[in-house]
C-alpha cells in the first residue's frame, strides 16, 4: 500500500542507489510556465518532508505581494530519473503541489486546480481521461529578430531521407518511452518542421504533468542537437500554426460512459457533454488559448476552429467525433480542438471538464451537427471579456487565479496594441 | 542463482504467508513435523533455514524437533520460533535450540525482516529480499528493478505494482483488486489507471519483455509467461 512513508522511503533510496546528484521540483506557474527548484541529495530529506519554502510573489501568477510566503511540496508519486543527459548526471525530477505555509491548499496552484476539478467529477461517480496531440515546429535557432528557419521542409506525414528533425524526434519518442510516457505515434505535419507527438490516453492529472514533461524533453533534446523547438502557436505566417487537439472521455463504473445508441454511438452523456463544450466553449477559450499569438491560429481558413460547433469530419470543427474502429467501442471519444501546445495543461483540462460537466449536469441539448452556435473570440481582448463575465470559470478556478489572470493578460493585450506592425508600415505608409 | 528454500513446520498460512512472499523465499511446508517427510522435502542443496511455528502445534513437540534439527548431520540453517506470549518463559534455557523467535500476532514485515536477517547472517547473500524472475530482478531492499541486466527507472506506483505483480506470478488480477491491493486508497484516476501504469511498465521494460506483463482480456492482468498470453 502506498503510504507517504514508504513512498519518501523509495525516493532516497532509489537517490542513494543510482547515484542522483540533483532533484528538480519542478512547478508550474499560473500561465503554465514550467518552473524548477534543484536540491542536492543531502537537502532531499527535508525538502520531501516539509516542501520548500519560497516567495511566492517573485513568481508571476503565484502570489499577491500581502502573501508572499508559500510552499512547494513534492508529490512524491512523480519521482522519475530524467534519461536524456549525459552517463552520470544523476539528475530527477519530482513533481510540486503549492501550499500555504499552514499546509492548506494555495489558491494559484494550477496542479490543485485541477485536482479539486477531477475530485468533483470523481464525486459524481466519474474519471476524465484525456489524450492530446502536441503539434511543434523544430527551427534553426530561436532569434526573435528573424523570421524563424524550419531545418526540414517536409510536410504532412511525409517520409524523408533520415534527416536532422526525424532524428532528433525519434530520440525524443525513445526518451519518453523509457520514462513511461505512452506516445501513440509521432509524425510530420503539415508545415515545413512542423512535427506532432500523440499521446496514449492517461487520468487528467498525470497527461497534466505529461505535457509539461514532453514540453521540456522536446525542447531539451532539441537544444542538446543544437536547433531549438518552439511550442509558438502560429509561429510563421501563411502555414498551419500548433495546436493541441485533446481527445476526451468520462468513465463511470470503470466503463466508457460515452458510448451509447445516440449519433455516432455516442451515449446521452457524450452529447450533453458535446452540448456543453460547444455552449461554453468562447468563454474557456482565454484560457485554452492564452497568449496574443494563440488568436493567429484560430482563423478562418485553416483546419484550426473558428466557430462553436460539433461535426464528425468537418475539418474546422471545434468538437469532433472520431470514428471508432471495429472491436475497439471503448476508444469512443470525442475530440476538442481549440486549445493549442502553450495552454497550461492543468487549467486547460480542467476547463474544458468542467464545460463538459456543465452540459451533462444541467441536460443541454445537443445543437445540430455543423450548426456554428457562436463564433470563438478572435483575439485576446475578446477571449479575456468572455472570462471575465464567465461564472464557469470563477467558479472553476476560484476568484485569485481568474484576477489575476485577467490583469495579467491585459496588460499582455495593452503591451500588443502599442506596437505598430510591418503590416501597418507596409499597408498604410506608401498610401496614407 | 538458486532459490531460497526455507523449511516451514507446519503450515504457512496468513502473515507467515506473507512474510515468505516479500521475502522472496519459498517454503517448504511439513505438516507432520517428522524428520522422514523433512527429508524428502529437502532440496538437493539443502534448506536456507527453517520456521517453526511452536504456536500451532505442541509446544514440547516444537521443542523436540528443534533438537532434532540441531542434532541432524545436516544443518537447516537458522531456526526462526514463533511462539505466542504465554510461551515465553518456556524458551528459558532452551536458547540453544533457536537463532531467532517471534511473538504472536504475526506482523508481516516483523517476520519479513527476521526472516531475511537470519538467512542474511547465515552467509546466504543470495537472500537479499528479491524478487528473480527470468530476465527481471527486484532487489526490495535497495528498491531496484533490472530487466536483462539493465536497470529501470521506475516510479513508485510501478515499482509497487511491478512488485505486487511478479510476486504472485501467473495469477490473475482484476484491476480493481490490483487498484486496492497497491494503490490501498482512492485514487480518482480510477482502474483505467492500472492500464495506463501497466503500459508505463511495458514500456520501461522494453519490446521485447512487454509480454511478461500479460493482459487477460475482460478480466485484467498477470505476470508470467505461462498460458494464455495477450499482448495490448
Amino acid at each position: 500500500m502506498a503510504s507517504m512513508q514508504s513512498q519518501s522511503q523509495y525516493v532516497l533510496r532509489t537517490v542513494e542507489e543510482r547515484g542522483v546528484r540533483f532533484v528538480q521540483l519542478w512547478f508550474t506557474d499560473v500561465l503554465g510556465r514550467h518552473k524548477a527548484f534543484h536540491v542536492t541529495p543531502a537537502e532531499l530529506e527535508d525538502a520531501l518532508e516539509q516542501g520548500m519554502t519560497f516567495d511566492g510573489s517573485a513568481i508571476d501568477g503565484f502570489s499577491r505581494t500581502s502573501e508572499s510566503d508559500v510552499l512547494a511540496r513534492p508529490d512524491l508519486t512523480t519521482f522519475q530519473l530524467l534519461p536524456w543527459y549525459e552517463e552520470g548526471a544523476g539528475i530527477a525530477r519530482v513533481f510540486c503541489d503549492i501550499v500555504n505555509i499552514d499546509g492548506t491548499p494555495f489558491d494559484g496552484c494550477p496542479r490543485q486546480q485541477l485536482r479539486r476539478v477531477l475530485k468533483g467529477a470523481h464525486e459524481q461517480g466519474y474519471t476524465f481521461y484525456v489524450a492530446p496531440e502536441i503539434e511543434y515546429f523544430y527551427f534553426k535557432d530561436l532569434d526573435p529578430l528573424k523570421t524563424p528557419q524550419p531545418i526540414d521542409t517536409g510536410s504532412y506525414f511525409d517520409l524523408l531521407p533520415d534527416d536532422t528533425a526525424s532524428q532528433i524526434r525519434r530520440r525524443t519518442v525513445l526518451i519518453l518511452e523509457e520514462m513511461g510516457i505512452g506516445v501513440e505515434h509521432a509524425q510530420h505535419e503539415d508545415a515545413p518542421g512542423q512535427h506532432e507527438i500523440d499521446l496514449r490516453y492517461t487520468d487528467a492529472l498525470t497527461m497534466a504533468d505529461t505535457v509539461m514533461t514532453v514540453r521540456h524533453v522536446v525542447k531539451d533534446i532539441a537544444r542538446q542537437a543544437g536547433v531549438s523547438a518552439s511550442f509558438m502557436p502560429k509561429p510563421l505566417a501563411g502555414v498551419q500554426g500548433s495546436g493541441m487537439h485533446t481527445h476526451l472521455s468520462l468513465w463511470r463504473d470503470e466503463k466508457n460512459a460515452f458510448i451509447g445508441d445516440g449519433p455516432y454511438g455516442l451515449s446521452d452523456t457524450a452529447q450533453k457533454f458535446i452540448a456543453g463544450l460547444v455552449h461554453h466553449a468562447p468563454e474557456i477559450t482565454a484560457i485554452t488559448n492564452q497568449w496574443v499569438n494563440s488568436y493567429k491560429r484560430l482563423i478562418p481558413a485553416g483546419e484550426a476552429p473558428v466557430g462553436a460547433e460539433w461535426a464528425r469530419y468537418k475539418a474546422d470543427a471545434l468538437v469532433r467525433v472520431p470514428s471508432v474502429k471495429p472491436g475497439r467501442i471503448d476508444s469512443t471519444r470525442i475530440e476538442y480542438r481549440a486549445p493549442d501546445p502553450s495552454a497550461n495543461p492543468y487549467l486547460a483540462f480542467g476547463v474544458i471538464l468542467a464545460a463538459g460537466l456543465r452540459g451533462v449536469n444541467g441536460s443541454y441539448e445537443l445543437p445540430a451537427e455543423g450548426q456554428r452556435m457562436a463564433p470563438l473570440p478572435q483575439s485576446l481582448a475578446q477571449a479575456v471579456d468572455l472570462m471575465e463575465n464567465s461564472e464557469l470559470l470563477h467558479e472553476t478556478l476560484g476568484e485569485h487565479q481568474v484576477e489575476w489572470f485577467l490583469r495579467n493578460k491585459r496588460a499582455e493585450w495593452d503591451s500588443y496594441r502599442e506596437q505598430v506592425t510591418a503590416f501597418e508600415l507596409e499597408r498604410y505608409l506608401p498610401l496614407l | 542463482m538458486s532459490i531460497d528454500i526455507v523449511l516451514c513446520v507446519p503450515s504457512c498460512e496468513g502473515p507467515v504467508k506473507k512474510a515468505f512472499e516479500v521475502t522472496g523465499v519459498t517454503p517448504a511446508v511439513s505438516t507432520s513435523g517428522r524428520l522422514n517427510e523433512i527429508s524428502a522435502l529437502e532440496p538437493g542443496d539443502g534448506f536456507s533455514g527453517a520456521v517453526i511455528n511452536a504456536s500451532a502445534f505442541p509446544f514440547s513437540d516444537a521443542m523436540s524437533l528443534c533438537r532434532q534439527l540441531r542434532a541432524r548431520e545436516r544443518s537447516v540453517g537458522p531456526i526462526i520460533l514463533l511462539l505466542d506470549h504465554y510461551q515465553l518463559d518456556d524458551l528459558t534455557f532452551r536458547e540453544n535450540l533457536f537463532d531467532d523467535f517471534v511473538v504472536g500476532p504475526f506482523d508481516v514485515s516483523e517476520l519479513a525482516t527476521r526472516l531475511r536477517h537470519r538467512l542474511r547472517r547465515a552467509g546466504n547473500e543470495s537472500v537479499a529480499p528479491r524478487i528473480e524472475h527470468g530476465v527481471l530482478s527486484m532487489n526490495l531492499e535497495t528498491y531496484q528493478a533490472s530487466i536483462d541486466g539493465r536497470v529501470m527507472d521506475l516510479t513508485y506506483m510501478e515499482y509497487e505494482l511491478l512488485r505486487f505483480l511478479a510476486t504472485n506470478p501467473n495469477r490473475v488480477f482484476t484491476r480493481e483488486t490490483l487498484l486496492s491491493r497497491v494503490w490501498g486508497y482512492e485514487y480518482y484516476g480510477g482502474a483505467r489507471t492500472v492500464d495506463v501504469h501497466v503500459r508505463r511498465l511495458r514500456a520501461k521494460l522494453g519490446e521485447e519483455h512487454a509480454h511478461l506483463i500479460a493482459t487477460v482480456r475482460s478480466v485484467g492482468y498477470k505476470f508470467g509467461t505461462l498460458g494464455e498470453r495477450e499482448v495490448d
